[in-house]
């Protein structure tokens, strides 16, 4: 009986697989049937293990004697290996599948470039899948370290999707070569000494071991390296698919990890002092905002917030460091005595006070209490940057061409960072809005010098209010 | 004081480590373990090994050496003076502890980063010896990215790229003046000659290697840095100019960018509101259109609105369809390549099977939608053999036909 009686006479084959994922096989197989010219509905391909007992498990077991003189079939490369890959895919359809398309490609040649078609887009579909369940085998297999009379042994336990094991083993050997280890899965199990791979039989988890002393460091590592501001489960779910955490170790964090982060970025943001509101656009709107302001201790003493006073416009602002007792009692800048002698200074040098905004880096009085005294304390460079945010809206409103910062809190405020007043005094810093800053000491600090050093440093301070009057006369 | 033990410490110190965006292992020359005492490879393609809750890759153990830091950028969480809970680890533990997590699969390797301790030359000598480490002594094979502090002398960083896969270099602000302002102790030149040494080792190296087989590899996977969106005043457009020059000048391989993130003890030189993070997402969208579909930073750009940002409700691509409408409808049987990659709805997958499907059929709406995953979002901007779009593409409402539904996806991401 030939070929082509089989086919009128409607004759059937089983072939069964003798591994579910060796594609020599089915190529030899395949081969011989379209040889034989045996449609691909005529077939039912069976693998090891798998169901049986459909209507085609009935057929003919031996396979057909092609003809002599049969041409063989052929495809292109790329067919060859998009089927290799497909090979190892876990559904029993795929072997009639890649059949199917053997047979259509012999009066089509070129159909495996046809995106478009059923077939081979449930080819591509099934390489796909294949070829993500491979890499996802080697993103999430863990190795724990196991006793071993001969030292170090790693053994894991993966469950893979598809029959991809044996093709991933040169993954691991070539990444592990000077380690000894064991995979062990449900569809086999191999097994490398540093020199050679065994394959063995199907393990269970039992066989597994179950922990392994690195894995609280690995999820301690996992716990921390999460940003709980930035929660995208979906982003996770699509990469990292529920079916795979079992077998993770850091996964079991996940819901916890979940449910708690909303907790930890409000945490996070309150300890920012992070502030969600709009900057003040009027000076009145800073006043009534500074005295609600609790972004830092200072702000929750006993003390009464104190604004920067002038014409908005002025072309000079003068920063000081923070209010001191009488300026907290009276509730305006530079009244004390430290203020009484700037006064004087200003006056030397023909500035008027009046015409200028007067302001401190830090709008409360910071101090400790004393008995009946209360003892000023210098703000914290943190203290100057949390009330950074409010000097800046005030010279956002006033938008002076100059200003002059006394003493190294003031010049933190305007800089960001803590400058020398020795080194930055005496010349222009351009600010970033092109506004000039000029940075001298703080008149309390003569205050406290006694002798020539009190008199070097008043005229080093005179220099500087001359200088800064000499550039506003310039500026005007 | 009481040492920490060493999960106190790494836990610490990858905290403080997180906001860095970059996790990427890819692009390196191949390699293995075989031959060799110690452990590792590298394949091209970098390995995700797990992902966190926010979605983010784990690929690389990412730690800082140190989170003590003599710096004071205001937009950072390690800076001198803010008060968080500090630790360090020595060049060996760092070493031994990626070992012993590439041996059990965690990770693909190295991602080491760190505070300025001392001085930036004594810092950057101590990530180059904790790389020397891992190669030398452990003979290790796998990936290493080392973050290379900008300030630290010439030669020091240069060693770095003789050990590392990847270096990087963060510009940290897109603008100068951000920089200024927020990086007050960093310095726009310095970052940028830094990056222009670094292409020359790189592109030395290379024509090196191509006249002596055995001339040292030197930092196979190129440069990348990283830019803080959101806590300057620049606009988007801004950012995909900057990016684009980095990628033209110094060949960087990436720039990632990361929204500006509540930090805590954050300084109140940063009281903006914080970006969403889908503003994040669509930069990464106009850096992919510069980079696999053809776009020029100027028509990103025009994507943007006015004010210089890309929309938030839809991607750059769909903006700058809507604005150019009269580059659509494309023919998906007849268009070139670089047409079809310009409607919205299309990537380069599809592109691609497009144009080998159209060889062997004359496309139908039926078949687009066999190809693609939403034929409804492609259907104004483009001509099948049986579909084309009248008047659709001039509808006012266009924008609301096609965009995803925009309450939804703001609530998924923002946050």
């Amino acid at each position: 009986m030939t070929a082509l009686q089989h086919v009128r006479l409607g004759a059937y084959h089983v072939v069964p697989m003798a591994a579910p994922d060796d594609f020599g096989e089915w190529r030899d197989h395949a081969r011989r049937m379209v040889m034989a010219d045996v449609p691909p509905d005529r077939i039912a391909w069976t693998e090891p293990g798998g169901p049986a007992g459909n209507l085609f498990t009935h057929g003919d077991r031996r396979l057909p004697v092609p003809d002599r003189d049969a041409a063989q079939p052929r495809v292109s490369r790329r067919f060859m290996e998009i089927a290799k890959t497909v090979i190892m895919h876990s559904d029993p359809e795929r072997f009639g599948l890649l059949y199917r398309v053997l047979w259509r490609l012999q009066s089509k040649p070129r159909l495996i470039e046809d995106a478009a078609d059923g077939d081979i887009r449930a080819m591509a579909d099934m390489a796909r899948a294949v070829r993500r369940d491979i890499h996802k085998m080697r993103a999430f297999l863990r190795f724990r370290e196991v006793e071993h009379e001969e030292g170090e042994y790693f053994v894991a336990w993966f469950e893979p999707f598809h029959h991809i094991l044996r093709h991933n083993a040169g993954f691991f050997t070539r990444r592990f070569a000077n380690m000894r280890w064991s995979i062990l899965t449900p569809r086999g199990s191999l097994h490398w000494d540093g020199e050679t791979l065994r394959e063995g039989p199907a393990a269970t988890r039992a066989d597994a071991p179950t922990g392994d002393p690195v894995e609280e460091m690995w999820r301690g590592y996992y716990a921390s390296i999460f940003n709980p501001a930035r929660l995208k489960i979906g982003a996770m779910l699509k990469e990292m698919p529920r079916k795979y955490w079992k077998n993770m170790p850091e996964a079991q964090l996940i819901p916890e990890l979940v449910a708690g982060a909303q907790a930890r970025e409000a945490a996070m943001v309150s300890a920012g002092a992070m502030d969600e509101e709009e900057r003040p656009e009027t000076l009145d709107a800073v006043d009534k905002a500074i005295h609600a302001c609790s972004r830092c201790p200072i702000g929750e003493l006993h003390n009464t917030a104190v604004m920067g006073e002038g014409p908005a416009g002025a072309p000079l602002m003068i920063v000081g460091e923070q209010p001191g007792d009488n300026e907290d009692l009276q509730g305006r800048p530079f009244v004390g005595p430290a203020g009484q002698l700037l006064d004087v200074h200003l006056e030397q040098v023909g500035i008027d006070r009046k015409a200028a905004y007067v302001t401190n880096a830090v709008k409360h009085f910071k101090y400790v209490q004393r008995g009946k005294r209360r003892l000023h304390q210098s703000p914290a460079a943190k203290e100057i940057d949390i009330c950074r945010w409010w000097v800046e809206a005030e010279r956002s409103i006033v938008k002076p061409g100059l200003v002059l910062a006394m003493g190294a809190s003031a010049a933190r405020a305007m800089l960001g960072k803590t400058v020398s007043i020795t080194k930055a005094r005496g010349k222009p810093i351009e600010l970033e809005d092109g506004s000039e800053l000029w940075v001298t000491a703080h008149p309390s600090y003569l205050l406290r010098l006694e002798g020539a050093a009190r008199e070097e440093q008043t005229r080093l301070f005179d220099q500087d209010l001359a200088a800064v009057a000499a550039r506003l006369k310039a500026l005007a | 004081m009481i040492q920490k033990t060493i999960i106190e410490r790494l836990k610490v110190l990858a905290d403080a480590a997180k906001y860095d965006a970059s996790c990427a292992s890819s692009g390196t020359n191949k390699r293995d373990s075989r031959g060799g005492k110690g452990i590792g490879s590298t394949e091209g393609m970098g390995i995700c090994h797990a992902y966190a809750p926010d979605g983010r890759c784990i690929s690389l153990l990412k730690l800082l050496l140190t989170n003590h830091c003599i710096f004071d950028c205001h937009y950072c969480v390690n800076r001198k003076s803010s008060n968080v809970e500090r630790a360090r680890f020595t060049p060996q533990e760092v070493a031994d502890l990626t070992i012993s997590f590439y041996k059990r699969n965690y990770i693909e390797g190295l991602f080491l980063s760190s505070g300025i301790i001392r001085n930036s030359d004594h810092t950057m000598e101590q990530l180059v010896e904790t790389a020397r480490i891992l190669r030398e002594e452990h003979d290790f094979r796998g990936y290493i990215h080392l973050k290379t502090i900008p300030e630290a002398d010439a030669e020091i960083v240069r060693r770095a790229g003789l050990y590392a896969d990847r270096v990087s270099i963060n510009v940290e602000l897109p603008t100068v003046a951000g920089l200024v302002r927020l990086a007050p102790d960093k310095n726009a030149q310095t970052i940028d000659g830094a990056m222009g040494t670094m292409n020359d080792a790189i592109t030395e190296a290379r024509d090196a290697k191509k006249r002596f087989r055995h001339a040292p590899r030197y930092a196979p996977a190129g440069q990348s840095t990283q830019m803080i969106v959101g806590a300057d005043g620049a606009s988007d457009a801004d950012i995909v100019n900057r990016a684009s020059a980095l990628y033209g000048q110094h060949r960087l391989r990436r720039v990632y960018y990361s929204a500006f993130s509540p930090i805590p003890d954050a300084s109140a030189v940063l009281p903006l509101r914080r970006p969403p993070l889908i503003r994040e997402h669509r930069l990464y969208q106009s850096d992919w259109l510069m980079r696999f579909y053809g776009y020029s930073p100027g028509e990103v750009a025009q994507a943007a609105g006015a004010d210089g940002m890309l929309p938030l409700d839809i991607d750059p691509k769909l903006a700058w369809a809507l604005k150019f409408r009269e580059s659509f409808p494309v023919d998906v049987n007849r268009a070139p390549k670089e047409a079809l990659l310009r409607v919205p709805g299309l990537g380069t997958r599809g592109v691609g099977q497009i144009l080998s499907a159209r060889r062997h059929r004359t496309l139908r709406l039926d078949d687009i939608a066999k190809l693609t995953v939403s034929v409804a979002k492609l259907r104004p901007f483009i001509v099948t053999a049986d579909w084309r779009p009248v008047t659709l593409t001039d509808r006012a409402d266009l924008k609301a036909l096609v965009a995803p539904d925009a309450g939804r996806q703001l609530d998924l991401f923002a946050a």
